[in-house]
């Protein structure tokens, strides 16, 4: 467990840092970055956690899932690019701005 | 010994510190291109940190498609929107200033640090000894017709995750489709060096797609990997101003982006015939169907990664 | 620790001492060209002694070429994008440093 601590925390920091500037940050690109950091976050926490006994071999399950999981990432990016662009050619806009109001 | 341990562990603290650091700068730099330049490095470490959790697959899958692809979609959809300056920091200095919005401030990041440690709680008190799904995976390798465990996972064990994940890749694909930005089309580049370096590297591209999918039924590689590096190389050849023909852009072309998912509905069925379990192989051509999907699998994900960036992608008009 | 060893752990802290040359100057040079210069320079020359210090190790031709191979690799993609950056900017009109 010991060995791994610095990989959990790590994937903590990253998905408390990613949902904070999911929170803050009015332009939608920066957003899209921080849901891609929030994913990182958790992909080091399921695999550090896969690594975490005795056994020299880590387990493959999580592993397995997370590489499902990059991929499903990087397809989802793309649909939120094309969206933000989208946005951007009919409103001229990339940016949450109504979000200043409240 | 117990130096080399030692050493390790500072490492480890270091890429810890590192990843961190980078995301921090990735998420609150003034300028937009830098920070999709800072999330391609945090891509390129977070691939280091993968082999040091000993998951060299992931490893693999992170450097070809979490740095690679992403940061070239990144890229692509950056020099097409319209104010790519600092303007979001400014409106975000100014979010700040409004009244009651410290308040509000204050609250958030309590909360985010509340959830911080409660997540840290819960892995502190995780039971110690643990074996996950390991020794299943290790009796059952025999029948799985492939001796990477993460493959054998991936296509044989969990093949449903594969099936649906490639679905979501396609409805991810539809979705890019009906928002319908074109692509503009450009001709090919004047660029001497990229055409060069792209005829060059598109080859070789291909026989590392190859190779990782042939081996990654012993060892680290696989499907995902092998697709994530054939679309990368679409990617080089688009960038480089490379169109598909008319012709190619034709139906019987771009219904192979169906292979894999078709390949695999095929596949689940056919044990159903000899009335064994949905997706349920036969062990002794459990290792033939698995290449068979993979190689499906393959040209899918690498078709469909490039189809998405195909349409993210900019008109680099301004350069001459 | 053999031979071999003494002369991979040469060969691995010369290509670290590279690569950290290259980055020191990608931090302390002037402007683009420079900074491309240095940075593709140096990590061509300290990767190749990296890599020839790991071929050393690896005990066989295949791991050896497959190393030799990612080295190649890598010089081609170097040189080709410093020149396309340094293209770049200077179609951006980047300024070139003058003393």
């Amino acid at each position: 467990m010991n060995a791994l601590l610095p990989y959990t925390l790590t994937g903590v920091g990253l998905f408390c840092l990613g949902l904070h500037a999911l929170l803050t940050h009015p332009h939608l690109l920066r957003k899209i970055l921080a849901v891609n950091v929030m994913g990182s976050g958790v992909f080091l926490i399921l695999v550090a956690l896969a690594k975490r006994s005795d056994s020299p071999v880590p387990d493959p399950v999580p592993q397995a899932l997370v590489i499902t999981g990059i991929v499903v990432a990087v397809a989802a990016t793309a649909l939120a690019l094309n969206l933000l662009l989208g946005l951007a050619a009919s409103s001229g806009k990339a940016e949450l701005a109504e979000d200043l109001d409240e | 010994m117990e130096t080399l341990t030692e050493l390790q562990w500072i490492f480890d603290v270091l890429t810890g510190c590192g990843l961190l650091w980078l995301a921090w700068s990735c998420l609150s730099s003034r300028n937009l291109h830098r920070a999709v330049v800072q999330f391609v490095s945090f891509g390129l470490l977070m691939s280091l940190a993968w082999v040091r959790l000993e998951a060299p697959d992931i490893a693999l899958a992170e450097a070809a498609i979490g740095a690679g692809l992403t940061g070239a979609l990144l890229m692509a959809s950056l020099a097409r929107l319209p104010l790519s300056g600092s303007a979001d920091i400014r409106a975000l200095k100014s979010a700040e200033r409004i009244a009651g919005a410290r308040l509000l401030q204050l609250l958030r990041n309590s909360l985010l640090f509340a959830f911080a440690l409660f997540i840290i709680y819960a892995i502190f008190f995780l039971p110690p000894e643990f074996s996950g799904l390991r020794e299943e995976v290790a009796t059952e390798i025999e029948n799985a017709g492939v001796r990477n465990p993460v493959t054998a996972v991936l296509l044989n064990f969990r093949g449903y995750d594969t099936f649906l994940e490639l679905l979501v890749l396609l409805g991810a694909l539809f979705g890019v489709r009906i928002v319908g930005m074109q692509p503009v089309r450009t001709s090919m580049t004047s660029e001497p060096v990229l055409n060069i370096l792209a005829s060059l590297l598109t080859p070789i591209l291909i026989l590392v797609a190859a190779y990782l999918l042939w081996i990654g039924t012993d060892g680290a590689g696989g499907a995902f990997q092998a697709g994530a590096v054939l679309g990368a190389g679409g990617v080089l050849l688009l960038l480089a101003g490379w169109r598909p023909a008319r012709a190619l852009m034709a139906s019987p072309f771009r219904s192979l982006v169906l292979l894999g998912p078709l390949a695999f509905v095929f596949v689940a069925v056919l044990p159903l015939l000899s009335g064994r379990a949905l997706l349920q192989y036969p062990p002794d051509s459990a290792g033939t169907l698995i290449v068979l999907l993979e190689i499906a699998a393959t040209l899918s994900i690498g078709l469909t990664l490039c189809a998405l960036f195909l349409n993210v992608s900019a008109d680099d008009g301004e350069q001459p | 620790m053999t031979p071999t060893d003494w002369f991979t752990a040469m060969l691995l802290g010369l290509g670290t001492i590279f690569f950290i040359a290259g980055a020191v100057g990608l931090i302390r040079f002037p402007d683009t060209y420079t900074r491309l210069h240095i940075a593709t320079k140096t990590d061509n020359v300290g990767l190749g002694l990296i890599v020839f210090g790991l071929a050393v190790q690896s005990g066989s031709w295949s791991v050896a070429g497959k190393l030799v191979l990612i080295w190649l690799l890598v010089m081609l993609a170097g040189a080709s994008v410093a020149y396309l950056v340094a293209n770049g900017a200077i179609s951006r009109g980047i300024p070139v440093w003058k003393r």
